[in-house]
């Protein structure tokens, strides 16, 4: 049985194609201005790389910020849900997921059988959230795929106490005209940034194995200061983006139809 | 004091984007001066005198005392003492409209909610400093945007025959919620009315947490937004009442001048 898994984000769209539990192939790419057409191109380009055509696939289940937009799904399911499903495949021993993608940031947490019990999500604020790092990049002038690397020791230790976005860029501002180093600025800013998801995920308990998925997921220096804050190891997906651990929950609750 | 010898005194209020100072003489406001705040705080605060100064025909040393106030306050060089800026909003409040029981005073990075007594005491206040939303860095942002000076964003929403709505509070979701509404061509006055209304719906969350009791009157440069005071008005369903003898961005630079005439 071949499955297919869409989520349509604020900023990217993610595909997996899953046969019998075993990932085949998955795709990101940018959103495009249309939502149709973001999930119709990841849809294809996810196909095209597991050499397959649509009617091969059984079912596909759509979720996301965009999941309305999204053609010939069988089903929707809401991005709680496809979260726990994704990190609990990986992970029977995850309990609390903290996924922070392009414009929110949610905090879930699971029983033993991978139940949703409780779950707090942000997207009221941009501090937290991908939108956060985006605008950071810009302001220092690099780019989001090495921000984490670059920013992940630090040789002056800086503070930035702002955790409002526009107030920390204005900080980031004055600390560029202090000729401070990009490294020192990034590794202050991972440390606000872990702060604010810290927050938030406080703001229910946090039990063991903590699993961190979504874009941000990629950042390296976020992972570590995130971690720090927390006190705890957080995993994430092992082999896999952990950028489509939806798209693959989404794929895995097409399997039970 | 003698009588026949001027006592001349001065308040200056160094906040986030403007310096402000105010000169006065038997309680009366001679002269005034807004300036923008530079990077340093003591720089910022002696360009706002100097030109008040001059504006006056005085000097520094005709300044009997000089109180100051706001975010950059321990910095003044020229101050005898400073005093907290919620105090000096209710000593000018207080002073100007006596009937004043609640503030709201809005800023260029902080918004704050302050209660006074029946004889301008302060009761309690809130302070939103921690997020842009609410203050006038908000409007700033859209401003920027929208490619207008800022102190039009008021008078441009009076206009407005079918304001935008925005979703959100978040000045960054805000902001591109504007950018979406300036490609699809909405009128200029419809997007203005609807930044507005989203940064007075902010303000009266802090102001409905804290229970506003009238008189109600704003300060602060965002006080000069009547588009954005009307909305408050109509989201409170309260009257705000105007300070029509001063700028009420120099509200705090007032206080301050009234406490250096009291030293």
């Amino acid at each position: 049985m071949i499955t297919l898994g869409c989520d349509l984000g604020s900023t990217t769209a993610k595909a997996v194609i899953l046969e019998n539990n075993t990932v085949l192939a998955s795709a990101v790419i940018p959103v495009r201005l249309d939502p149709i057409v973001s999930a119709e191109e990841v849809i294809a380009l996810c196909l095209k790389r597991a050499s397959l055509t649509r009617d091969r696939i059984s079912g596909i289940v759509g979720t996301g910020y965009g999941q309305q937009q999204i053609p010939f799904v069988s089903r929707r399911e809401s991005e709680i849900v496809c979260h726990a499903k994704g990190a609990f495949f990986h992970h029977p021993t995850a309990r609390t997921i903290i996924d922070i993608g392009g414009q929110d940031s949610k905090v879930i947490k699971l029983d033993t059988n991978g139940n949703v019990l409780q779950y707090s999500y942000n997207d009221k604020c941009a501090a937290g959230t991908g939108r956060f790092l985006e605008i950071m990049a810009d302001a220092l002038g690099v780019s989001l795929e090495d921000m984490g690397e670059t920013g992940l020791t630090c040789n002056e230790r800086l503070t930035i106490s702002n955790q409002c976005v526009i107030f920390a860029e204005t900080e980031v501002v004055s600390l560029v005209n202090e000729e401070k180093e990009p490294g020192d600025i990034l590794n202050a800013l991972f440390r606000a940034m872990a702060n604010r998801v810290c927050s938030q995920a406080r703001t229910l308990t946090i039990d063991n194995d903590v699993i961190m998925t979504g874009g941000v997921a990629k950042n390296i220096g976020v992972f570590q200061a995130l971690s720090q804050s927390l006190g705890v190891t957080l995993k994430t997906l092992p082999d896999l983006d952990p950028q489509i651990n939806g798209a693959l929950g989404a794929a895995l609750l097409a399997q039970e139809g | 004091m003698t009588s026949g010898v001027r006592k001349i005194v001065a308040g200056c209020d160094v906040g986030s984007l403007a310096a402000k100072a105010v000169i006065m003489e038997r309680r009366r406001v001679v002269a005034s001066a807004i300036v923008r705040s530079g990077p340093k705080p003591a720089e910022s605060a002696k360009k706002a005198m100097d030109e008040a100064l001059a504006k006056a025909n005085l000097t520094l040393n005709d300044i009997a005392c000089c109180v100051g106030t706001g975010y950059g306050r321990e910095k003044i060089p020229f101050v005898s003492e400073s005093v907290s800026e919620i105090s000096c909003h209710g000593k000018g409040a207080q002073f100007l409209i006596p009937s004043a029981r609640s503030i709201i005073d809005i800023g260029g990075q902080d918004c704050k909610v302050i209660k006074l007594d029946a004889k301008g005491n302060l009761v309690k206040f809130i302070t939103n400093d921690k997020c842009a939303s609410g203050t006038g860095r908000f409007l700033d942002v859209m401003a920027k945007v929208m490619n207008i000076p800022v102190a039009e964003l008021g008078a441009l929403s009076l206009s407005a025959k079918d304001p935008i709505t925005l979703a959100s509070m978040c000045t960054v979701w805000a902001q591109a919620d504007v950018i979406k509404h300036i490609n699809e061509r909405r009128p200029a006055a419809d997007i203005c009315a609807g930044v507005n209304a989203a940064m007075a719906n902010r303000v009266a969350m802090l102001a409905n947490a804290m229970g506003l009791e009238n008189d109600i009157c704003m300060t602060g440069g965002v006080a000069k937004n009547k588009g954005v005071v009307h909305a408050l008005e109509r989201i409170m369903g309260k009257r705000i009442k105007e300070v029509r003898q001063i700028d009420p961005q120099l509200m705090g630079a007032v206080g301050a001048a009234l406490f250096a005439h009291e030293r």
